[in-house]
């Protein structure tokens, strides 16, 4: 197993380094051929492990090499097989092997395919690299890798002003997330003297009542480096505050949104709160600070999808409020429900991407909702699929996303404290939104009056079969997997099922208080859900005026939504303006006035002052030279024949 | 009164501050400048001449007749230059010739 295991995360580098170094001579279709065969030999290889993981007892580490042995800090290269890992390789490699399979399809007529093919195959060996982590410090190696490869395929279209933008953008938020992330890992080292997971976890029940000196204050020292991690997993999951550069990650080609911002690395940040939940557990307030972000990413992001034309930045809204709710599970110590949303989630969310992503290359790169209207008839594969991704994402029963939402909404009922009455509320409001955008989209795109021109309208044809057997594969997984895994990850066999990758203690444990639940709360979300939909059919299909009047009616509060809570406006105040201001500043008057007027340009100028005075010597008369040397010569003899 | 070394000194000393003079006073033509030049070698062979015969060293006269050469040469192409100078510029003004001015 543990030759399977390095291959899993080895054969995406391999590919990539073939498909990324020799992609010029080997060509398109055999960078597509190797990479999609390593991926999916990875996706067979990674099954296999998965079984071998849930065969064993307790974690396996597979010791690759030595990396830094310095002082008291030792950091092996190594892949960490537990149920959670597991779980991880189980998706990144299925999504990323269906996402690599349908880009050759969607970027069929792209020119730059085997540096496409190669990104993604490096994404995966990222992930993979995150998710197998064994300590703090191959966990950033991981998270970083991902977040480059974030940046280069969201720039892949490079040529574009607004890709480079939005690549720019997500590179620089995260990386205040990340500074976040890499001031929790230097205050765990501070606490436990080491990163390495299991002494970590091992010493943290003793690290309780340690605090420790941060910016002049006493603070508990195990709750500030998990605030301190969280803020990496804020940015890295796109939570409130550090979201904004989701929704302009849309830029990238459809697949990337799909496996990168929807499935996987967006929700690195779940993982791993889930992965450090030995250190969360005896964290009470950090808990609750990721419970409340959770439920507030959550409301906030759908209701700014409810007012967005563009069809993947609604996905993208739809994908930021979901993590939320895997966050606020996580809050609520429910860290398997926000694994087993994570994992239905990446299901459906890469579904319903690559469906709209089969859309927009039917409407030959339209992604304005406005413009599209009627499509069922031309592309009823793609609706089918799309169906099928609503459902499960709204929670209707017997769909992936009903089971995993109903689990993580239970548990936050369950567990009885204020943050977790606070998300519950949150999250069967969110519920109610999430299933009228689903609809909103659905009706908008597919139904009504066409609003698309003759020219477009013309070309819309059904995806080749390249792009929608992966979407098939996708599909069964989003109605059966939650089906099938409600048992393993939240039902009665969790226990087994997780063994020790996930600690829960007994006093946190919501997801058995859920268990004796009863009533109407159970089945408030699906009553939430099917409340939104029916209202997206009443506003977008039986009364088609009613969300003009209502924006009409409530403008503010309209364009409160449509511009996205004014967090790009704020932030282009508060950090960007003062940025420039301080950069123009600093710029004119401390490098040009100060640096430059008294260092070089300054020297410059004076020597030149001075030639010029000195030039003014040289009159060019004959007469004067000869007067200078009459004098000279004076002077000189004088000198010698005065006596001394 | 016999006419002794000093008072040729003193001549020679006359003629080349005269010549020297005329050399940085003039500010009208170049010919001038030649013409103070050739006075100044003058001085100075009046005085190889009379320290020749003061010393009874004919080296002295020698040299003068050396010098009497260079300068006859010197002058030629002095105003060798001068033609070429004038038909170039069309004027030998001293004023004029400023093209090293800084």
């Amino acid at each position: 197993m543990a030759i399977a295991a390095a291959l899993v995360v080895f054969l995406p580098l391999l590919a990539a380094a073939i498909a990324g170094f020799f992609g010029r001579t080997i060509g398109d279709r055999f960078s597509q051929v190797v990479t999609c065969g390593a991926l999916l030999a990875a996706m067979a290889l990674g099954i296999l492990v998965f079984r071998g993981i849930l065969a064993q007892s307790g974690p396996q580490v597979v010791p690759i090499a030595n990396w830094i042995t310095a002082g008291g800090v030792d950091v092996d290269w190594s892949l960490r097989l537990d149920t959670l890992s597991g779980v991880m390789i189980l998706v990144v490699t299925t999504v990323s092997a269906m996402v690599h399979i349908y880009s050759i399809g969607y970027m069929a007529h792209d020119p730059g395919i085997p540096r496409f093919m190669s990104y993604l195959s490096l994404f995966t060996f990222f992930m993979l690299m995150l998710v197998t982590a064994n300590n703090f410090v191959q966990l950033f190696f991981g998270w970083e890798g991902v977040g480059l490869c974030s940046y280069l395929l969201i720039g892949f279209w490079y040529d574009r002003p607004s890709a480079d933008a939005a690549a720019i953008k997500a590179f620089i938020v995260n990386r205040v997330g990340d500074f976040g992330f890499a001031l929790g890992i230097f205050a765990v080292f501070v606490i436990f003297g080491s990163l390495d997971f299991d002494t970590v976890f091992g010493k943290a029940p003793a690290a309780v009542n340690t605090v420790m000196n941060f910016l002049g204050w006493q603070v508990p020292a195990l709750t500030l480096a998990c605030i301190l991690l969280f803020v990496g997993a804020m940015g890295k999951s796109a939570q409130i505050g550090l979201h904004t550069w989701l929704p302009d990650a849309m830029e990238g080609p459809t697949p990337v949104s799909a496996l990168i911002h929807a499935a996987t690395m967006v929700t690195a940040g779940v993982y791993m709160v889930a992965r450090l939940s030995p250190m969360f557990e005896y964290a009470p307030s950090a808990l609750a600070f990721v419970g409340v972000i959770g439920g507030t990413t959550a409301v906030f992001a759908a209701s700014v999808g409810m007012a967005q034309n563009d069809i993947k930045r609604v996905i993208a809204y739809s994908t930021c409020s979901q993590l939320g709710y895997m966050f606020f599970a996580a809050g609520v110590s429910a860290y398997a429900a926000a694994m087993f949303h994570l994992f239905t989630h990446a299901f459906f969310k890469a579904l319903l991407f690559l469906a709209a992503g089969s859309v927009i290359h039917a409407m030959s790169g339209e992604q304005d909702m406005r413009r599209m209207g009627g499509l069922w008839r031309k592309i009823p594969i793609t609706y089918a699929i799309m169906w099928i991704g609503s459902l499960s994402l709204a929670g209707i029963p017997f769909f992936s996303g009903f089971y995993s939402k109903d689990s993580i909404l239970n548990a936050a009922w369950a567990s009885g404290t204020a943050v977790g009455r606070y998300s519950y509320t949150l999250g069967v409001f969110t519920a109610f939104l999430t299933a009228f955008y689903s609809w909103r989209l659905l009706i908008m795109t597919f139904h009504g009056k066409t609003h698309a021109d003759e020219e477009t309208l013309h070309h819309v044809h059904e995806s080749p079969w390249v792009m929608l057997a992966p979407l098939f594969v996708l599909a069964a997984g989003a109605i059966v997997a939650g089906y099938l895994a409600e048992e393993y990850f939240v039902g009665a066999g969790r226990g087994e099922f997780w063994q020790h990758a996930i600690l829960v203690l007994p006093a946190h444990d919501s997801l058995a208080k859920a268990e004796s639940l009863t009533g109407v709360i159970l089945f408030l979300p699906l009553i939430a859900g099917v409340l939104g939909i029916a209202t997206a059919y009443l506003c977008y299909s039986i009364e088609p005026d009613i969300p003009a009047r209502l924006a009409m009616q409530y403008r503010a509060l309209y364009l409160f939504l449509l511009n996205k809570w004014y967090f790009d406006e704020l932030y282009d105040r508060l950090f960007v303006r003062t940025a420039f201001t301080l950069g123009d500043g600093l710029w004119k008057t401390g490098d040009g006035t100060i640096i430059d007027g008294f260092g070089p340009d300054g020297i410059a100028a004076a020597t030149r002052e001075l030639a010029r005075e000195a030039s003014r010597l040289q009159t060019g008369y004959v007469y004067h030279y000869a007067f200078a040397m009459l004098i000279g010569v004076v002077a000189l003899v004088t000198w010698y024949l005065l006596p001394r | 009164m016999a006419i002794g070394l000093a008072h040729y000194l003193a001549v020679a000393a006359i003629l080349f501050t005269t010549g020297v003079f005329g050399i940085f006073l003039n500010r009208k033509n170049v010919i001038i400048i030649m013409m103070s030049i050739e006075l100044m070698l003058l001085a100075v062979n009046i005085n190889f001449v009379a320290f020749s015969v003061v010393l009874h060293d004919l080296a002295g006269q020698i040299f003068a007749m050396f010098v009497l050469t260079v300068a006859a040469a010197e002058s030629a192409i002095g105003l060798a230059i001068l033609v070429v100078y004038f038909r170039n510029r069309g004027t030998i003004e001293v004023e004029d010739i400023h093209m090293m001015r800084g």
